[in-house]
C-alpha cells in the first residue's frame, strides 16, 4: 500500500506537484492519467525516493521516502520514462548487477533473474549488448529491471511508449498477470492504455489532484445524464411553449434550426424522456430525436485536463455529485457517435 | 557497495579509459624512472615519481570525468537512487572502483625499487613510503575530480573544472607566496575566506540566516582577535593557507624522506571531506 499525503513539488515559484493525495491499495492496478506535464513523472519520482518532496509524505508500506529510503525502496520496482540502462553491458550482466543492486539473496539471484527474463521474453537478447538493442527490447530490459526480484510494489513510467502494438499488448497482459499478486502503477498520457489495463483512474491536472476513482465509476460520475439534447419539428416559439410545460428543466438553449426542425440542448434534473415525450405528443409537435449526453472517459478526461482552467473547473464540478447509476440509460448508438466525434481531437492530445 | 564497484570497475575495463589511464601513467612512470634512475644513477626511485606527478594534471580528470556526471546525463542515477543502496554507497562503490584503476600503476611502480636494488643500493623503505603517499596523493586528486563530476552533467565540463582546480593544487605553493604577509591583508584574505567558505557551505544549505550567521560570527572573532593582538595576523594567512598544499606533504617523503603522518592525514581528511561534498552535491540534487 502507498499512501501520498499533501505531496508538493515546487520548483522555484512553480508548483509542479501541487498538494497531492491518495491511497493506492494493495492488488490494485492504478493508472496516472494527465497530459504532457501535469506531473505524473514527478510524482513518481518522489514515490520511488529520487526527488524529495518540497512538502508532505508518502509512506510505502508503512515505511516513509524520508525518513527510511532503504526500507522503502525494497518494496519499489522502478521503471523510469527514461529505461536506466548502461549501454556497455550485455542484458545478462545488467540484470545481475541489478539483482545485486537490489540486494536480491545470492542463491535466489539466478533464478529470479531467469524469472524477470522470461515474463519479458528476453530469452533471444540475454548476451547482447544493450546499446545494440531497438528501443522496443530496451523497454524490455527495463521492464525486467523493474519487476527483478519481484517487489510489492512496481510502478511503471509509461511503459509501452515506443513500443510496436504486439509488444504493447504483450505488456499490457504482463501487466495484467504482475497485478495478480502486485501493486502496480502505471502512468500514461494515452487514455485507452490506461482504461485497458487499469482498476483505478488517478486523473492530474497541473500537477493538482482531479479526480480519482475506478474508470467506470468516473464515467458514471461525469457523463451528462441531466442533459439531452432535442431535435423536434415546429418553430422555436412552439418548441419553446411545450417546454414551458415540462416540469424539471432549468434551461435550454437553441443550436440550429432548419425550415421546420429546431435542436436544442436542456439543462434538467433527473431523466425527462418521458415527461418531454408526452408533452412533445400532446401538442402535436413531432419529436425527431432526444439524446442524453453521455460522456466516453475519453470526453472526461479532455475536459478535465482542459488548457483552459474554465473549463476543466465546469467538468470537475460533476465531480462533486453523486453517481446516479440507475437514470443512466443505455444509449449506446448516440455514445458510440460521440466517442468517435471525439475521437479525432483526443487523437490529437496524444502527440 | 559492492555491485557498483564491480560494475564500475568492469566499464573502466571494457571502455578504453581505463586502459588509457593505467598506460599513460605506467608509460610515463617508465620514462622517468629510465631517465633518473637507469640512466641517471640516481638511487631513490621517490625522484622519478615526484618528476611524474604532474601527469596527473592531465590523466585523473580523464579518469573521473564520467563516474558521475554521464550517469545524470544518461538518467541512469534514476536506478541507482531508486535502488535499496544509500548515496554513500553509491559514491564510495565509484570512489573505490577509481582506486582500483589507479592502483594498477602503482602497482606496476612497486617494481621498480627492486630493480635498483638488484642494480645496487636502494631505499626500500623511503621508496615504498613515497609509492604510498603517490597512491594518497593521487587518490586526493581522483576525489576532487569525483566531486566536480557529480556536479555536471557534461563530461567536458567535469574534465576542465577537475584539471583547473589539479593545476590550482600543483602552483598553490607558488601562489601562497603573492599574499600579502602584512597582519591588514592577513585580516582582510581571512575574511575574504570566511566570505567564500560561507557562501559554497550555503550552495548545499540554501539558507541564508543560517550560513549568515554563522559568516557573521567568524568575521566577527577574527576581527577581535585582530583588534587584541594585530602582531600574530603577521603572514598567518600565506602560513595557513601554505598548510594546504598538497605537494609539501609529497615532498616531505620524496625529498625528504621523512613519513609525514601530518600530511598523512591532510590526505586521509580531504578524501574525506571531498566525498561528503560529493554525497552532500547528490543529496541536495533531488531537493531541486
Amino acid at each position: 500500500m502507498i499512501e501520498v499525503k499533501n505531496l508538493v513539488k515546487r520548483y522555484g515559484d512553480h508548483n509542479a506537484v501541487d498538494h497531492l493525495s491518495f491511497t493506492v491499495g494493495d492488488g490494485q492496478i492504478f493508472g496516472f492519467l494527465g497530459p504532457n506535464g501535469a506531473g505524473k513523472s514527478t510524482t513518481m519520482n518522489m514515490m520511488t525516493g529520487y526527488l524529495a518532496a518540497t512538502e508532505g509524505d508518502v509512506i510505502v508500506e508503512g515505511h516513509n521516502v524520508l525518513d527510511d529510503p532503504e526500507g522503502a525502496k525494497k518494496c519499489i520496482g522502478y521503471l523510469p520514462e527514461i529505461p536506466p540502462l548502461y549501454p556497455d553491458m550485455t542484458v545478462m550482466e545488467y540484470l545481475r548487477f541489478c539483482a545485486e543492486l537490489k540486494k536480491i539473496d545470492k542463491d535466489d539471484r539466478e533464478n529470479q533473474i531467469g524469472k524477470a527474463i522470461a515474463l519479458t521474453h528476453l530469452e533471444d537478447m540475454v548476451n547482447r549488448l544493450i546499446k545494440n538493442l531497438s528501443k522496443g527490447y530496451r523497454q524490455r530490459v527495463g521492464l525486467a529491471q523493474a519487476i527483478l526480484g519481484f517487489p510489492k510494489i512496481i510502478i511503471l513510467d509509461e511503459p509501452t511508449v515506443g513500443l510496436d502494438p504486439k509488444q504493447v499488448v504483450e505488456i499490457r497482459a504482463l501487466i495484467r498477470h504482475l497485478a495478480e499478486e502486485h501493486t502496480v502503477i502505471i502512468s500514461s498520457h494515452i487514455l485507452s492504455e490506461i482504461r485497458a489495463v487499469c482498476d483505478h483512474v488517478l486523473i492530474i491536472r497541473k500537477g493538482k489532484f482531479v479526480a480519482c476513482d475506478t474508470p467506470e465509476n468516473l464515467e458514471e460520475m461525469l457523463s451528462s445524464s441531466d442533459q439531452m439534447e432535442l431535435l423536434a419539428k415546429g418553430s422555436e416559439e412552439t418548441v419553446e411553449q411545450i417546454l414551458m410545460t415540462v416540469d424539471g428543466i432549468q434551461r435550454h438553449t437553441f443550436t440550429e434550426h432548419t425550415d421546420d426542425t429546431v435542436r436544442m440542448t436542456l439543462a434538467t434534473s433527473g431523466d425527462l424522456r418521458e415527461a418531454l415525450f408526452f408533452a412533445f405528443a400532446k401538442a402535436n409537435c413531432p419529436l425527431l430525436e432526444i439524446k442524453p449526453r453521455m460522456a466516453s472517459l475519453e470526453d472526461v478526461f479532455l475536459d478535465l485536463t482542459d488548457d483552459d482552467d474554465a473549463v476543466a473547473a465546469e467538468a470537475a464540478k460533476l465531480l462533486k455529485r453523486e453517481p446516479a447509476a440507475e437514470e443512466i440509460p443505455a444509449q449506446e448508438v448516440p455514445a458510440a457517435e460521440e466517442t468517435e466525434k471525439k475521437e479525432g481531437k483526443s487523437d490529437e492530445s496524444n502527440l | 557497495m559492492k555491485a557498483i564497484y564491480k560494475r564500475e570497475v568492469s566499464s573502466y575495463f571494457n571502455s578504453m579509459i581505463g586502459w588509457l589511464f593505467i598506460a599513460i601513467l605506467t608509460v610515463f612512470i617508465g620514462i622517468y624512472f629510465m631517465a633518473y634512475n637507469l640512466f641517471g644513477g640516481k638511487p631513490y626511485f621517490s625522484d622519478a615519481l615526484s618528476a611524474t606527478l604532474f601527469v596527473f594534471m592531465v590523466i585523473i580528470p580523464i579518469l573521473t570525468m564520467r563516474s558521475m556526471a554521464e550517469e545524470r546525463r544518461s538518467k541512469t542515477d534514476q536506478l541507482l537512487l531508486t535502488s535499496p543502496a544509500s548515496i554513500g554507497s553509491v559514491i564510495l562503490g565509484k570512489y573505490f572502483a577509481l582506486l582500483t584503476v589507479f592502483l594498477v600503476p602503482v602497482a606496476v611502480s612497486c617494481l621498480c625499487p627492486i630493480i635498483i636494488k638488484l642494480n645496487g643500493t636502494a631505499y626500500l623503505k623511503a621508496d615504498y613510503a613515497t609509492i604510498f603517499a603517490f597512491f594518497l596523493l593521487g587518490a586526493v586528486e581522483i576525489a576532487v575530480g569525483l566531486l566536480l563530476s557529480s556536479l555536471t552533467e557534461s563530461q567536458i565540463i567535469a574534465a576542465v573544472s577537475t584539471f583547473g582546480i589539479l593545476l590550482v593544487m600543483y602552483l598553490w605553493n607558488g601562489l601562497v607566496g603573492y599574499l600579502p604577509t602584512t597582519a591588514v591583508g592577513s585580516l582582510v584574505g581571512l575574511i575574504i575566506v570566511v566570505v567564500v567558505i560561507c557562501f559554497l557551505l550555503n550552495l548545499l544549505a540554501s539558507d541564508w540566516k543560517i550560513t549568515g550567521t554563522v559568516g557573521a560570527f567568524a568575521v566577527a572573532i577574527i576581527v577581535g582577535l585582530y583588534l587584541r593582538d594585530s602582531s600574530k595576523f603577521e603572514s598567518l594567512l600565506p602560513n595557513a593557507l601554505g598548510k594546504f598544499s598538497l605537494l609539501n606533504a609529497f615532498d616531505s617523503f620524496a625529498s625528504d624522506h621523512v613519513f609525514d603522518l601530518s600530511g598523512m592525514l591532510l590526505y586521509l581528511s580531504l578524501i574525506a571531506l571531498l566525498l561528503f561534498l560529493t554525497n552532500q552535491v547528490l543529496q541536495k540534487r533531488r531537493w531541486n
